[in-house]
Order: structure tokens, then sequence, then C-alpha cells
């Protein structure tokens, strides 16, 4: 018994030293830059696929593990490096998280290309004697490969630790991590800086990716299996601690390691939920520092209603999208529901995270429960359509106030991971619940009511409900709460002192999004006839976020005019290409680079600008 | 911009083709045809090649009934709500006549349920899932693979034989791994009275961790171990039994991992005598399966995968069923398809009437090593028909 505890706590420490050595990367990327590296599981993935072409035409050997791993390195933080100064570099000064919005596009051409270069077959590296050796203990054996990766994972933490406690660039490092403003204005070079720290998570991943290869196999999936973990324990260690990554490494590798022994099903949810627990208990992580206070940048201006010129624009094209359906064929036409379902989506998540000052990485939560919702209604208790679409947005506000009570607390990165970690915790139920519902096969038959099931109509009343609710949303940014909101938002300091309640506030924000949010999910669930887990998956939340920055945060128009060319774009790719993911990708990244306030935004500035000469 | 503008040209006069009214003539038979093939490439790419030299055979052969027979293929990137969308654009703008394909479970239901909605004739390959031919069985979907039930049931026979007592399931959690684990508890129980299911491990797809996995499962000392794990999972999975010592004295049934997608990246480290269903492409030597195996070589000059033979059967089950309906008309494809019998690399298999499941089969054998990668022997072929259950019972299961 002892010594199932013993092998259990070992293989743990194994996968939490494995697990450091990819977020250690990723929190010295955002603790210097801020930058949300999405594409940090693309360096990892490059890491194992680069390592396999080195370590495979090498003996198997120790002494040429070691070499073609630090190659791997190599290679990776020199691409990295190259990353950012071909790319990142020009977008520092946009709005905060649109790099995420770009590193996603990073994401999608990594994708094609890795599986041009390497082709589609798993890349199994073959493991040489001495990796398969493994040491006794009671009658169970512990691979040494385990307990050279538990040894590895301190040794990386106290090189870290040295470089950057005792060299002048690691208190360069430092310092940017605090205050980067400040370190500017002293006189360092910050482009240097940024290099450096780009190409040192990068090797970093690269680095995780190789000694990820004796263990299984280079794959075209483990980029994206392996970036939420490592947000996750970025986040419970708190953004920018190395010490705390590791500590959060230990405390996520160990608990998982036990709970599949306890509750096998377990595994799906664990490190969501670890999460939620640590961030409702200490809302800056493990071992984070409460970020500084700073005045948003982009809050400058007031947001005024638009002018009567833009109104008419926008007149025209709901009037051009209400009369679409008699020039556009069937399949344009879905393209357009889908596009009018992504708009109200996206205005949701706009009102919280552009007014409200709240970015959500776990949005679809609401989406999703608002679709089941629905589907529930309809299939489980035999309801009308219009009463699922009554109930879809009221379920969806009421889970949304009760999650929101915690989520209101927290801000930045870790207010958008809580609401990450309650959308994984509704997916898992949703997935596992299978006698309610279906689990991953979903909820079938959700067709709308008689009265709707000819497209054309199913589409006007789409586009109705959705240009209704958008336009709530926006008179209530206009009205003295969003003005409030948005004050909160700006400086809460002074927003407390006439009087306002800012976390009251951001709740009521959050409960709107929420309920406007499952009225979208629930028109989705009618739209397709059925419900997903993926309704609320993390790509799902990943794609409201790209429209809201591809439109435009700091713009009332951005959410729409995001949700119709992300929808749009992806639609149509899907359908032109087999290499949609390279194409949209690169789109994505081209659009950022051109319109770095987003494509409404930087539209809106355009305009104005044309009036002022 | 230049990349975005163009693509979305292409795209835009994609759409803007008119459909073209056609004769019943020598036009040809337009089918549809949808699966992950970005979210799964491994599986898929092999599939799509297998199909496409069954178009090519047929067409050279002359078709069916004078008509050539064309695919338009769409990439779903694994999400069910967008293969709904591309099944509407293939029915409704390019006028297929039917429509066929799906990897995942969960997109076959939907896709199976979009066939009903619109009264529209779908031809699953790949999804296993029971629920396709039974629980939401209806007439206007059919299913070409052996399902997950027919999967246990081909092995338990072997599995049986073992004489083991205790045993645990290691199963990715999602239905195809549930519904494995639940088929093979059940046949097993029935075939050996006094078998006890000790332990069982349920990794999230893709995301095994599989050290953990198989020091928890070594813990409860099992006499046997059913494991439903595949692709980068298994990888995983074999590599950490295989240093822990968890299959050394223990016998292992392992459903899918005899297929070439899933056993060429176990490599050297293959497992010995696992007893697993597959496709154990080195060694068959029948006529069929030759043939198909030299055709296939020679025009895309590698090996066909499992995926490649589910591809090329799908094609050939379509063209006989419409040639048995005798029209591409639904309702007579509808009827017509049951009952009709059609050449695969496997053999002859056919349509079922009862629950418009094809009698497709798999070989099962056990795992074994050969110049350091991973083959099948001891196989035998095991055809569908054999795994399936009573025809009463597929009553019960199936809504009328």
């Amino acid at each position: 018994m002892l010594s199932t505890l013993l092998v259990q706590l070992l293989t743990g420490l194994s996968g939490a030293s494995s697990l450091f050595l990819v977020s250690a990367g990723l929190t010295v990327i955002f603790g210097v830059t801020r930058v949300v590296n999405f594409s940090h599981g693309s360096l990892y993935m490059l890491g194992a696929y680069t390592g396999w072409s080195i370590l495979s035409r090498l003996p198997r050997e120790p002494l040429p593990f070691i070499l073609g791993v630090l190659l791997t390195v190599a290679a990776l933080a020199l691409l990295g490096a190259l990353l950012e100064r071909l790319l990142l570099r020009r977008i520092y000064a946009a709005p905060e998280l649109l790099q995420l919005l770009f590193t996603f596009g990073v994401v999608l051409v990594v994708q094609d290309a890795t599986q041009a270069i390497w082709g589609p077959n798993d890349l199994p590296l073959p493991r040489g004697r001495w990796l398969r050796s493994f040491v006794e203990i009671g009658d169970a054996r512990v691979p040494l490969y385990d307990l050279i990766l538990i040894a590895i994972g301190p040794a990386v933490l106290a090189a870290l630790w040295l470089l950057l406690t005792r060299t002048r660039w690691g208190t360069l490092i430092r310092a940017a991590t605090q205050d980067r403003e400040m370190v500017a204005a002293l006189g360092v070079d910050q482009k240097r800086l940024f290099t450096s720290v780009f190409a040192l998570g990068a090797g970093l991943a690269g680095l995780a990716g190789a000694l990820s290869l004796p263990d299984g196999s280079a794959n075209l999936q483990m980029d994206l299996s392996i970036i939420t973990d490592a947000f996750v324990v970025v986040v419970v260690g708190g953004l920018g601690s190395v010490p705390g990554a590791f500590l959060a490494s230990i405390l996520i590798g160990v608990l998982q390691a036990f709970g599949i022994v306890v509750l096998p099903q377990a595994t799906l949810v664990l490190v969501f939920v670890i999460m939620a627990a640590v961030l409702v208990v200490r809302p800056n992580g493990l071992l984070g520092r409460p970020q500084a206070i700073r005045e948003n940048p982009a809050s400058t201006t007031l947001i005024r209603p638009a002018e009567p010129a833009l109104r008419w624009l926008g007149l025209a094209a709901l009037i051009l999208a209400a009369a679409a359906p008699l020039f556009v064929g069937p399949f344009l036409l879905s393209v357009l529901t889908e596009m009018a379902v992504a708009m109200l989506f996206a205005a949701a998540l706009h009102f919280m995270m552009g007014p409200g000052g709240m970015a959500s990485f776990g949005h679809a939560a609401w989406f999703g429960l608002g679709a089941y919702a629905a589907a529930l209604a309809v299939k489980g208790l035999a309801l009308p359509m219009t009463a699922g679409l009554l109930i879809a947005p009221l379920l969806a506000g009421t889970a949304a106030a009760l999650f929101g009570w915690f989520v209101v607390r927290l801000s930045g990165v870790y207010l958008a991971m809580l609401t990450l970690a309650f959308a994984q915790i509704v997916w898992a139920v949703m997935f596992q619940a299978v006698d309610l519902t279906g689990g991953d096969n979903g909820i079938l038959g959700v067709w709308p009511a008689q009265w709707a099931t000819d497209r054309l109509v199913f589409y006007w009343l789409t586009l109705a409900l959705c240009t209704a609710a958008t336009l709530v949303l926006r008179t209530i940014l206009y009205a003295p709460f969003g003005y409030a909101l948005r004050g909160a938002r700006d400086s809460e300091l002074r927003a407390a002192a006439i009087g306002l309640d800012a976390t009251r506030l951001r709740h009521a924000a959050f409960t709107i999004a929420g309920a406007a949010a499952g009225l979208a999910g629930s028109l989705a669930a009618f739209s397709k006839g059925s419900v997903f887990p993926g309704f609320i998956a993390i790509s799902r939340s990943v794609d409201a976020l790209l429209m809201v920055l591809l439109g435009g945060v700091q713009s009332m128009a951005g959410p729409i005019v995001g949700a119709i060319a992300y929808t749009g774009l992806f639609d149509l790719l899907l359908l032109a290409t087999d290499q949609w993911r390279a194409v949209l990708g690169l789109s994505i990244i081209v659009l950022v680079l051109a319109f770095p306030q987003g494509i409404a935004g930087t539209a809106h500035r355009l305009w104005l600008r044309g009036k002022e000469a | 911009m230049s990349i975005t503008r163009r693509s979305a040209l292409a795209a835009a006069g994609l759409l803007a083709t008119p459909a073209i009214v056609r004769a019943q003539g020598n036009t040809p038979i337009r089918i549809g045809e949808i699966n992950s093939y970005t979210a799964a490439p491994a599986f898929t790419l092999p599939y799509r090649n297998g199909w496409m030299l069954a178009v090519e055979q047929v067409n050279a052969a002359g078709g069916v009934f004078g008509r050539k027979i064309e695919v338009i293929s769409r990439d779903d990137a694994g999400r069910p709500p967008d293969a709904i969308r591309l099944a509407g654009e293939l029915l409704d703008d390019q006028k297929v006549d039917l429509f066929a394909g799906s990897f995942l479970s969960n997109i076959g239901l939907a896709l199976s349920d979009v066939a009903k909605q619109r009264k529209k004739l779908f031809v699953g390959g790949e999804p296993l899932t029971d629920a396709m031919v039974w629980q939401n069985g209806h007439r206007y979907c059919y299913r070409l693979r052996p399902s997950t039930y027919m999967q246990a049931a081909m092995l338990v026979d072997d599995a049986a034989k073992l004489n083991a007592k205790r045993w645990v399931t290691v199963s990715p959690n999602y239905e195809y791994g549930q519904s494995v684990v639940k088929w093979f508890k059940l046949m097993l129980s029935q075939k050996q009275p006094g078998v006890e299911f000790v332990g069982e491990q349920w990794p999230a797809l893709g995301k095994i961790d599989a050290g953990a996995t198989a020091a928890a499962l070594a813990a409860l000392k099992p006499d046997a171990i059913l494991n439903a794990t595949f692709g980068p999972d298994l990888t995983n999975f074999v590599r950490q039994g295989n240093t822990r010592g968890l299959f050394e004295g223990r016998g292992v049934v392992s459903v899918l991992t005899g297929e070439p997608e899933y056993l060429d990246p176990l490599g050297e480290e293959t497992p010995e005598g696992w007893i697993v269903t597959g496709y154990p492409v080195d060694s068959l030597t029948d006529p069929a399966n030759k043939a198909f195996i030299d055709a296939y070589k020679a025009r895309f000059n590698e090996t066909p995968k499992m995926g490649s033979v589910v591809g090329h059967a799908l094609i050939a089950s379509i063209v006989a069923g419409i040639a048995k309906s005798g029209s591409t008309d639904t309702e007579k494809m509808a009827d017509g398809f049951a009952g009709a019998s059609f050449d695969t690399p496997f053999g002859k298999a056919a349509w079922r009437a009862q629950d418009h499941q094809a009698t497709l089969g798999t070989y099962v054998g056990k795992t074994a090593l050969k110049g350091g990668k991973g083959t099948m022997v001891n196989w035998r072929y095991v055809d569908g028909s054999a795994a399936l259950p009573s025809d009463d019972e597929v009553k019960k299961m199936r809504p009328a």
C-alpha cells in the first residue's frame, strides 16, 4: 500500500516537472511582455517535432540524447526570437489581448505547416535501453526517465532563478515584469529585452517538447492539448512568477495522479476545479502579486453614440441583411443565420469585455447553457420553441449571476481564467451527464417549431431577435448604467469616490452578458437542430474572443463587424481550401497588423481623421 | 491582404456557380462527402485516398448504369455544427443525390439527424456508435463499419479463453469508450460467469496521463486488461505500461489496436500477444485484399491503412446500393440499399434490411513484433453478420 502511494506520488511529480517546463516559458513571456501567448503550445509541438527530427538520427545513448535536446532548445529559441522580431514586435502598442488574437493566427499557421512538413502520422521516437529502464519500489516499478524528469524540473527552476536574480539581464527582466514603462524610461532597450525573453520562453517550450518524446510521440494534437493546462499552471502560480508556476505544477501534477485513482472520470476537469478553488481563495494565484493599477490607455476619449451618418450605415446594413434571402441561396442563408447568432454572442462578450473591462475566456459557458436549456425544454419537457427561447436567457443569466459573484472580484487575466474554469466545469458536467444530455453525442432533433421550420422564417426570426438583443445591449451601454460601468473600468478609485459600487456594476454586466449569450445559444441550437458539449468548449469561447478582438474592443460596432468578418472568413475558407487553417491564420495575422484597433476601431479612427481634416 | 482577398474571391466564385440543370441522362451521380480531414488527418487522409481510388475504378469500369460518379468532399474541422452546415450546402447548393462520410461518432449522429430531418440518404462510413443504427436508427441512415458492439463481440470469445478472473478497463472518456466497456463487460460476464471487473480508467481523449493511469491499473493487480484507447493516447499508455511491466503475464484485449493507423506508431514498443481487432495489411494474400493493396500502392505509393479500406468500401457500398435501387431517388434508395451486396477488400458484404448496418467485418488476431515493427499474427476474418445480436434484440433497440 505504501509503495503504491509512493509510486503514484513519484509519477505525479514527474508529470509536474513536464507541466512546469511548458509553463515556465509561458510565464516568463507573459511576465515581461504581457503577451497572452496562445502559440506557446505550438512552440511546444514544434519542439517535439524538431526534437524527433534530430534525435531519431542520433544514436540512442544518453549523451547524444542530451546533445539533441540542447540542439532543439537552440532551434526553438531562434524561432521564438524570429517570431518576436518579425511579427509580435509590431503590435505591442495595440490594446491588451490583441496579441492573443495574433498568436492564435500563429497557432493555425503552425498546425498546417507542421502537417505539411512532417506529415499526418504520429512520429514516435524509438527509445534506447536506458530510457526503458526502471527502479523497483516494493513490487512496483518507477521508470528511470520519470526520476530524471523529477530532477530536471527543480534544476530548470534553479537555473532560471540564478538567471533572474544573479545576472544584470535577470534584474532588468524582473524590473520589466514589475513596471515596463519605468524600465523604458531608464533607458533600457526594451526591444532587445523582449526578443531575448521570447527566445528564452520558446527555448523552454522546445525543451518541454523534446523531453516529452520518450513518453510518447510527436503528433498534431499536442499543441492544443497542452496549452490550456499550461495557462492554468501559470495562473494558479501567479502570472509571471516562475517559483509560483513550479508550485502550481506540483500541486496539479500530484493531485492529478491521485485523482486518477480515486475518481477516474475526474481527469476531464480536475485541473480547472483546482484553478477555480485557488483563484477564489487567492485572486492573484499562489505567488502572484497584485498588478499595479494602470489607467486604461484606450479610455481617454469618451465613447459617444455614433453620429447619424454611421447610424444610417447600420440601418442600411440591417435592411440589406433582412432582404438578403431574396438574392442568396440556402447555403448562404445558413451562413447568414450563423452570422446573426455570432453577432449577438460577440456583442454579449463585448458588453463585459469592452465597457465592463472583464475579458472572458469562457463565454461559451452561457452560450452552451442557453443551448442546453432550450434543447432540454423542448425535448425533455416538451415545451414549445418560444418557451425554450425564453428559458435559455433566464437560465444562462441566473447561472452567470451565480458564477459571476466569484468572478467579478478578480481582474485581468485571472478573471478571464476563472471564467474559463467555470466554462470547463459546465462543459464537463454536460459531457458526463450522459443520461440527461447524451454526453458527447449531444441532444439531437432540436428542430424549430412548425411555424419556423421554413429556413427563411427562421432566419428572419434569428435576425430579429439577435438585432433586438444587440440593440438592447447598446441601449444599456449608453444609459447611465453603461457610463457608470465604463467609469468603474477606467478608474475604480474615482468611481468609488462618487459612490459607484464597481463590484455590483460588474456583477450586473456579467449577468446581462450571460443572459444575452444564452439567447444566442438557444438560437444556435434550433438552427442546427442539435446541441453538443462543443457548444461550451474552449474553442467556442475563443471564437467569441477572436470576433470581439478582430472587430475592435473599444468600438460599439466592433463585435458586430468582427462576428461577420470571422464567421464569413471561416465558413467560406472551410469550403474553399484544404489549407483553410493556414489561410485563416495568415488572414488573422494580416488583419491584426493592418487594423491594430480592430477593423471597426481602426475604420472609425480613419473616419474621424477625415472629419477633422 | 492579397491572400485573404484572393481566397475570399475563390470562395465566392465557388458559391456563385449556378446549379447546373441536369437531365437524368449521363450526367454524373453526385455523392456529397464530409469528414474530419484537418482534425483527424492520420485516419482521414488514407480514407480519402481509399475513396478516390474507388471512384476512379468505378468510373473506369463505366460507372453506374452508364453514369459516372462524382464525389464532392468537405472538411468539417471536427465540429458537429460545421458538419451540419456543410451537409446543408451539399444538399441545397451542390444538389448531391446522397451524402456520406464522417469519422467521429457525434458528427455521424448529427449528420444522420440531418438526413432524417431532410429526408435524404446518409451513408456513415467510420463512426462506431451503436446509436446510429439502433437507438437513433432511421430509414434514411446506413452505416458501414463494425460498431462498438460488434468490435466487442468479435473479441469476447478470445477474451473468455484467457480464463482471467480479475479485469480492469482503460478507455477514452466519451461515447465510443463508454460503449466498448459496457458491451464487453456484459458479453464477457455472460460467457464467463464469475468474472470480476475490479477497476476502470477513463482518460480524457487526447490527454491521457499515461504514467498515473498505468500505475493505478498495475496497483489493482488484475489478471487481464481491456484497452480502448487509440492514437497518441495509446502510444503513451503502451510506453508507460512497457516500462512499468503492466502487460507482463497479463492478457490484454484491445479494440482497434491492430489497425495500421494505431499499430505503426507503436513501432518496436508493440507489446506481443494482445488480442486485437485490426487490419493485417502486411500478411494478407487472398485475391480481393491483394488486388486492393496492389492498386493502392500503385496509385499512392504507400501501403493502405484501415481508413483506406473504409473509404474504398464506402464507395463500393453506395454504388451497389444505387445499382440495386435502380435510381437516385431518395425514397427508392432508402428501400433499395437494404439487401444490396458489394465487394470490399475484405470480401463480400451486404446492407442489412433490419437495421441498415453493413456486414463488413474486421480481422481479429494477436499483436507481434517483426523486424522492429508491430504486426498482427494468427488472425482470422470475422464477418460482421457473426457479431450482431439477434433480430429480436435489434428490433427492441431500434425505433420502428
